[in-house]
């Protein structure tokens, strides 16, 4: 409640919080013990997030590797109840996540409202696309032989994402769902300045069915990790929609660290080297989905 | 680095030492108790503060590029499965003949540790490589075979060319008091060890201090092990939890910092189990520096009984020399074992 209506009587000291880092199920601080103020739109002291090191990214790989098979191995059918679950909680979260997403991104209520309906409602929309995948993407294809060919989607495996910097809920989602609906794991690096729905959702996430480790979530300088998660050789792909805006980072330099061992790139939106965050609130197509997803294809013969 | 050798000195008639040690005419499972029981206790808090005080040390740069390959040098590369075949086996001899085979200059593990019958298929493998052959015997992990066929296997070992025989004791007969039994069956698969050619392959004890329950078995247990004529104390199995435990190791390096003060003579040390990451073996290091000395810093004193720490060794050796982190696909895939 607003402090300025306190009185002697009823003064409360504020609970100052400080968030942690979301990896493998579990909410640890930075193994650098760092953490750095967030603050709203004017410059008011909102609460202190963690500021994840290297190593913290090294550790979400770690976690991510290790969810990956359940994961991906889960039914797509599981995997859309699962993620729908969240968007429950989420929704139980609703006045929190208003709070934050005005505070951050200098909304008013109404507004901030709007996109945390439209954010909650993104995450439904993916969770529906899990077992629906298959059918579309995939498929039987013509051969000139007694053979069943049959193309099949599948995920990746662990993705690096770089959230949205400016929208940091309705973007976070947007670049997080498609990624963990069709099988991946991710290790997404939050919003540098505006992390606070970021930590929310790891807590939504945390009281969901979801999995340790399925999504991890750093806070922290997006020029100091992004470079170390585009060069890992345990990541399988990269999202670098957050490059956009982002203190200190080229995401040219990123792509060319990930080409080391082939990761899949998803470059952000624009022109050349100028990055843009596109508009969010557009209604999605599948190619988030498809960025991160392997064909596998199988040739069986037909018998009688 | 000092080679690895495969003989050791020449078997000492270990009853008439410890007589002489003990100050005794006759070495009676009384006299035995007395002198073990008459060791000091384990203080268990300080013991375990300690290590994990010890473990708290910062290892980096230069430094930690040593240690890892130290490390890696040290690995008995372990397979000790029921499903063991001769391929598995020639899988393991190639990855520790080449652990890296994007760096040759990554060093080689100081042996390969199979079960008996596999010991020609290692030795066959491993060709002339300076890499050992260690052997487990004496009906491991139990122990639980009469005193022929124990011996029986430890020769049948040493016949096939195993440089190195790693054998258990009868933990039964050990946690009932029978020191005499223990000692005499460590003293008898010593004298095994010899070849017909009057050469001696290095024996390792393997106490399993997973089934000692207290800090102060394993301090008597290692004490009767080094006794008896073991070249090596080891921790465990692999085939127990807990197994090697950083304070377990810290006593058994006291022990043998400890035998030399009396003796003169050094004993190995080696933890088997549990232990898979670099951070951990780090550690080890750290406590074998600080409580035995550097002269256990060596391959022929030290070893880590280990299978998928050498993995993740490659993986941070990897990370120093490239500048990115590396992952699985860029290591051997062995499949899982308890080590």
């Amino acid at each position: 409640m607003p402090t300025n209506q306190r009185t002697a009587t009823d003064a409360r000291v504020d609970v100052r919080k400080t968030y942690k880092l979301y990896i493998g199920g579990k909410f640890p601080r930075s193994e650098s013990g760092r953490s750095y103020e967030v603050v709203d739109g004017r410059g008011r002291f909102l609460a202190n997030a963690s500021q994840g090191s290297r190593k913290d990214a090294r550790d979400a790989v770690v976690a991510a590797r290790a969810a990956f098979p359940k994961w991906a191995g889960a039914t797509a059918y599981n995997r859309g109840q699962v993620l729908y679950r969240v968007a429950e909680v989420m929704e139980g979260r609703r006045a929190q996540f208003v709070a934050e997403v005005r505070a951050g991104e200098g909304l008013t209520e109404r507004r901030a409202e709007a996109v945390v309906d439209a954010a909650i409602d993104r995450w439904v929309w993916y969770a529906g696309w899990t077992d629906k995948l298959a059918q579309v993407l995939g498929g039987l294809n013509p051969v000139a032989g007694p053979y069943f060919d049959i193309s099949a989607p599948e995920p990746t495996g662990v993705v690096g994402v770089l959230a949205p910097q400016r929208s940091s809920l309705l973007g976070l989602i947007s670049v997080v769902a498609p990624v963990i609906a069709s099988g991946n794991t991710a290790v997404v690096l939050a919003s540098e300045l505006r992390p606070l729905p970021a930590v929310t959702l790891s807590e939504a996430l945390a009281t969901s069915d979801v999995p340790g480790g399925v999504v991890n979530i750093i806070t922290g300088r997006t020029a100091e990790v992004a470079p170390w998660v585009a060069s890992h050789r345990d990541v399988n792909a990269i999202d670098l929609a957050g490059a956009a805006d982002a203190d200190g980072v080229v995401w040219g330099d990123l792509e060319l660290a990930a080409a080391e061992n082939l990761k899949r790139v998803l470059r952000p939106a624009g022109e050349g080297v100028e990055a843009v965050e596109p508009d969010w609130t557009r209604t999605p197509d599948l190619s988030r989905i498809t960025a991160f997803l392997e064909t596998k294809t199988v040739w069986h013969p037909k018998g009688r | 680095m000092v080679s690895t050798t495969s003989t050791s000195a020449p078997s000492v008639d270990a009853t008439a030492r410890a007589r002489d040690l003990l100050g005794v005419s006759r070495l009676t499972n009384a006299a035995l108790t007395s002198w073990l029981h008459g060791l000091p206790g384990v203080d268990q808090v300080g013991c375990e503060g300690r290590a994990a005080a010890l473990g708290t040390r910062s290892i980096k740069t230069t430094s930690k590029a040593w240690a890892i390959d130290t490390a890696i040098s040290m690995i008995d590369l372990t397979t000790l499965e029921g499903a063991d075949t001769p391929g598995k086996v020639r899988g393991l001899a190639a990855k520790a003949l080449h652990p890296d085979p994007t760096d040759p200059s990554t060093p080689s593990p100081a042996a390969v540790c199979v079960y008996g019958d596999m010991v020609a298929t290692a030795r066959e493998a491993l060709g002339q490589a300076p890499v050992n052959v260690a052997a487990v015997a004496t009906a491991f992990p139990s122990g639980r075979a009469s005193m022929p066929v124990k011996l029986a296997d430890t020769r049948d070992a040493i016949e096939a060319g195993a440089d190195e025989i790693d054998m258990v004791i009868d933990r039964g007969a050990f946690l009932s008091g029978n020191y005499l039994g223990v000692f005499q069956e460590i003293a008898q698969v010593a004298e095994a060890c010899t070849r017909a050619d009057g050469t001696r392959a290095r024996l390792k004890v393997i106490m399993e201090t997973g089934e000692l329950v207290t800090y102060d078995n394993v301090r008597r247990a290692s004490w009767l092990s080094m006794l008896a004529g073991g070249d090596f104390i080891k921790t465990s199995t692999g085939k127990v939890s807990p197994a090697a435990t950083l304070p377990v190791t810290l006593i058994m390096l006291e022990a043998v910092r400890d035998w030399r003060d009396l003796t003169g003579e050094m004993v190995g040390v080696k933890p088997a189990g549990g232990i898979r990451t670099s951070k951990d073996a780090i550690k080890f290091l750290v406590t074998v520096s600080e409580v035995a000395g550097d002269d256990w810093l060596d391959p022929f004193w030290f070893r880590f009984g280990a299978s998928s720490l050498l993995n993740d060794l490659l993986l941070q050796r990897q990370r120093m020399r490239i500048g990115a982190y590396s992952g699985a696909d860029y290591v051997t895939d062995d499949s899982p074992s308890l080590y």
